[in-house]
């Protein structure tokens, strides 16, 4: 209990201060740094209409590819991420791109080739909801920087200035099959800060890291944890409509600080206005350059926060922790937002009592976007058996989801979330080789993530000592070993 | 409620099950594990009588009266049995006033027994023992402000809300490692101090209580309720479960274990398996959660995957917590992930059964599938350690539980949404009557 309350509960409720970054964006058009939104994503951002130039990013991806040789997986039982199914399928990986998948494809005669008979495979696992680094192993307040407790708005602050790549908790997660995660903050404010996509590769800096080109995502937060964590303080918000009138005064600021470079910029007489970092954040999603991950819990609140969307004209990539999804998959479709959702947390506040285990299966049914997610460095690592346990729900419940449309929640529909869709999250020719191979049915409780691929690299491999990266952390510890 | 005041009187309030329509039953045709010394059995039968389990064989005569349940290619097991839970002690968790698991101030400590606290009408429950959970130890916890002493903990079915005492008190629940050190003022030492202090003090209270009475007995830190409470534990009736991660404070339980001769039980234990032999030979039993693999503290940084195959393989008997008794349904998650990594398959299922029962002296009554023992039987539509399978009946004391939950209430009604809108909202929507 007292671990799975990392980002839900506890983190909000410990206090300890994040380091705040300065919140820059890529420059708002034109510069192909990041895209306003995954160009296959189900949902159309919004026109660019910001006048705010925003500087290179501060913190550029130095992210490389490991390398890599072309390798072909032959004989495998192939689930592609994108709702197909291979039963005697091969796959074949070429300069860190998927070159071809099919029932046979033809590979060059130096291609490494991997036995994949009675073995599975799917894309590579991604995460939409991730405090690594931020909240990591060991759980000590000094690298506890998760949550920036100082004011309900601090969108100026960027989850990649807290991450600490010597988190344990990377490798145990791409052990299970992770390749990319979105690591945020936590969810003390209404709008806790920038979120960063990072590629699961051991690295020095978090930079190296830093999935290129994905665009950033704003954390925000409906519900108890804000309205707690001010509240306590006899500060604004104490209620849940002091949270919405939190979001709404947010907007109308960033409107105004937009208005007044937009009149700026048409005259370029005197001063321009004071650069803002937290304003020039918060317009940056009002332009469609970062999407909102937005934590919230009940079918009410993500109704009222379609609304405010609506009424400040931006867009809400997916509500996490959508405990209540199951009730409102009819507006999550109308509306293009996803649900990243857990297969079974319940009970543990009173926006979590009514958490059921067909909640993914329902909101598929339903037609939204649907998806699991971890919040959890224990949960991250089985995140198949956790889409396992929520589409053998909904089959008993008579909701007859395919194995492979439910690869999908871990796969593909969060890379949409993330906007990475045109990139990662299927087996597809072009898109990154982000690929595991599993021992057995990633259904199964026994499948063990054999080898992990990240564009192509064999990042993982549990038979080879040498391609089990551990973090200095560990280094001269009592390694439990055995993939821990 | 009746607690345990004074003297070596626990309680074991023997179940009335039998009772209350508790009707004989023939499950056939399954692979039964009973997890007792008739092992694995292919193409069997399982009969429930008068609340217990009448017989479990290949070719068992099946009474004339009974109801036929067909389980062919399903698996039979056991009821689970969770052996660290908060089942009738808290409903939502970051909700304060539904919570009974933890106390603040020392006014008292070992005395406290959570029996009286128990709520067996909590959502909890339905919701876990659809899923196979049929008994569970109700533990109390210790908390900032209070002690390294949480108290006692109770044994309770999941099939019952008016005999669900099963026995009471059934252990002792302390806290030493990272949490006891904070509690005790900043140290292990201090920590370990205090609980060698309390046992020594509870001996000599128990050996001069008249003239303790009578004033004629130096003071203890310890209050008198508090001191006697450990009368159990000091007799070794009961056994005294203490929360350690690190393989140092294990060795620190050890020894206070030979010096007081106790029955302790190392709960946590994620560096277990670097002192598994010497568990073994004290036969200290583990209750640990095996997914823990991250050095998550400075306490854990030996957790592995393979504690728990390791432990067994040194002959520790081991038992499985989630920590979170909203799920603890996933009992079999972790066996699973346990055999996957190594643990022996019926291993695996002994911890989430027959090992729990046994660590708290209730073999004789659940955890194994044995003539005379009760009722509690889970039919599974697949590997019941499959994260897929899920049972389709469980039977609690010989009862037919209703496979519903508050839970199971709500799908249905946005299911119902799902399909086709009604004419009215879902709110209309009643459950069928039962």
């Amino acid at each position: 209990m007292r671990r799975r309350w990392r980002g839900v509960w506890a983190a909000v409720t410990a206090g300890f201060l994040a380091g705040a970054g300065c919140a820059t964006a890529p420059a708002r058009s034109g510069n192909g740094a990041v895209p306003a939104a995954g160009g296959a994503s189900a949902e159309a951002a919004p026109a660019d209409s910001s006048a705010v130039e925003f500087p290179p990013d501060p913190f550029p991806s130095t992210y490389a590819p490991l390398p890599s040789k072309t390798t072909v997986i032959r004989h495998a039982h192939v689930y592609t991420g994108a709702g197909d199914e291979i039963a005697d399928g091969d796959v074949l990986m070429r300069d860190g791109k998927i070159a071809a998948v099919g029932p046979h494809v033809d590979a060059p005669a130096d291609a490494a080739v991997v036995d994949g008979k009675g073995k599975f495979v799917t894309p590579g696992i991604i995460d939409v909801h991730s405090h690594l680094g931020v909240y990591p192993s060991p759980q000590v307040d000094a690298l506890a920087n998760g949550n920036e407790l100082t004011n309900p708005d601090t969108a100026q602050v960027r989850a990649e200035n807290s991450v600490w790549p010597q988190d344990e908790g990377f490798n145990t997660a791409r052990a299970g099959g992770v390749t990319t995660l979105e690591i945020l903050p936590g969810s003390g404010n209404l709008i806790g800060g920038l979120s960063v996509v990072l590629k699961n590769v051991p690295s020095r800096t978090v930079q190296g890291m830093k999935f290129p080109g994905a665009p950033y995502g704003l954390k925000m937060a409906c519900g108890e944890n804000p309205k707690r964590v001010y509240g306590s303080r006899k500060q604004f918000p104490s209620t849940e409509m002091g949270n919405v009138a939190g979001y709404r005064q947010a907007w109308a600021d960033a409107q105004d600080y937009d208005a007044r470079w937009k009149a700026w910029e048409k005259e370029k007489k005197g001063a321009p206005p004071k650069r803002d970092l937290r304003l020039e954040t918060l317009a940056g999603v009002l332009a469609g350059r970062i999407r909102v991950q937005m934590h919230c819990y009940r079918c009410d609140e993500m109704a009222t926060m379609l609304e405010v969307a609506r009424e400040f004209h931006y867009h809400i990539a997916a509500f996490h922790h959508a405990v209540e999804a199951y009730k409102l998959p009819d507006l999550l479709k109308a509306s293009g937002t996803c649900a990243a959702m857990w297969a079974d947390w319940w009970g543990f506040k009173i926006e979590a009592w009514d958490g059921i285990v067909e909640n993914i299966p329902m909101v598929d049914a339903g037609g939204a976007c649907a998806m699991i997610h971890s919040d959890s460095e224990d949960g991250i690592q089985r995140l198949n058996q956790e889409v396992a346990k929520a589409w053998a729900a909904g089959r008993r419940a008579g909701l007859d989801i395919p194995e492979a449309r439910a690869v999908e929640w871990m796969t593909l529909n969060p890379a949409k979330a993330l906007g990475i869709d045109d990139r990662t999250g299927s087996l597809a020719a072009g898109k990154m080789a982000d690929v595991v191979l599993w021992s057995a049915d990633p259904f199964s409780v026994y499948a063990k993530a054999e080898k992990v691929f990240v564009d192509g690299a064999l990042v993982y491999d549990r038979d080879d000592p040498a391609r089990q990266p551990e973090s200095d952390f560990v280094l001269g510890g009592f390694s439990g070993g055995g993939g821990r | 409620m009746k607690v345990a005041k004074f003297g070596p009187a626990f309680l074991i309030l023997a179940a009335a099950a039998g009772r209350l329509c508790a009707g004989t039953y023939a499950i056939t045709g399954a692979t039964v594990y009973t997890l007792g010394p008739a092992g694995k059995i292919e193409d069997g039968t399982v009969v429930i009588r008068d609340g217990k389990i009448a017989a479990v064989g290949r070719s068992v005569a099946i009474p004339a009266d009974a109801i036929r349940v067909d389980a062919a290619g399903k698996i039979v097991t056991p009821g689970l049995f969770d052996p660290k839970s908060r089942f009738g002690i808290e409903e939502v968790s970051g909700v304060r006033e539904t919570r009974d698991d933890a106390v603040k101030g020392r006014e008292f400590t070992a005395a406290l027994d959570v029996a009286p606290a128990i709520n067996p009408r909590s959502v909890l429950i339905p919701v876990n023992r659809i899923a196979g959970v049929a008994t569970a130890v109700v533990a109390p916890s210790v908390t900032e402000g209070g002690t390294i002493v949480a108290g006692r903990g109770a044994v309770m079915t999941l099939g019952s809300t008016d005999h669900y005492l099963l026995k009471d008190p059934a252990a002792m629940f302390v806290a030493l490692g990272e949490a006891g050190a904070d509690l005790a003022g900043g140290s292990r030492a201090a920590a370990v101090l205090y609980l060698r202090e309390a046992l020594e003090d509870a001996r000599d209270y128990l050996a001069h209580r008249p003239a303790y009475d009578e004033a004629r007995r130096r003071r203890y830190r310890l209050d008198r309720l508090d001191l006697a409470a450990f009368e159990p534990v000091l007799k070794r009736e009961i056994p005294m479960v203490v929360a350690v991660e690190r393989a140092s404070d294990i060795e620190a339980v050890l020894a206070i274990a030979r010096d007081f001769d106790l029955s302790v039980v190392v709960d946590g234990g994620a560096e277990a398996w670097m002192v598994a032999g010497d568990l073994a030979k004290a036969h200290v039993p583990v209750i640990l959660n095996p997914l823990l693999d991250l050095p998550s503290s400075f306490e854990a940084l030996g957790a592995s995957l393979e504690n728990a195959a390791r432990l067994a393989k040194a002959g520790v008997v081991i038992a499985f917590e989630t920590g979170d008794s909203h799920n603890a349904r996933n009992l079999t998650q972790l066996a699973g992930n346990a055999a996957a990594y190594g643990l022996p398959y019926e291993e695996a299922l002994k911890a989430i059964t027959a090992n729990p029962a046994k660590i708290y002296g209730m073999a004789g009554r659940t955890g194994t599938l044995e003539p005379g023992r009760s009722g509690d039987v889970v039919i599974w539509s697949g590997d019941p350690l499959e994260v897929t399978s899920a049972p389709t009946q469980v039977f609690i004391e010989g009862r037919e539980i209703p496979m519903t939950s508050r839970q199971t209430l709500l799908r249905d009604r946005y299911l119902a949404l799902l399909r086709h809108r009604g004419a009215l909202p879902p709110e209309y929507t009643k459950p069928e009557p039962k």
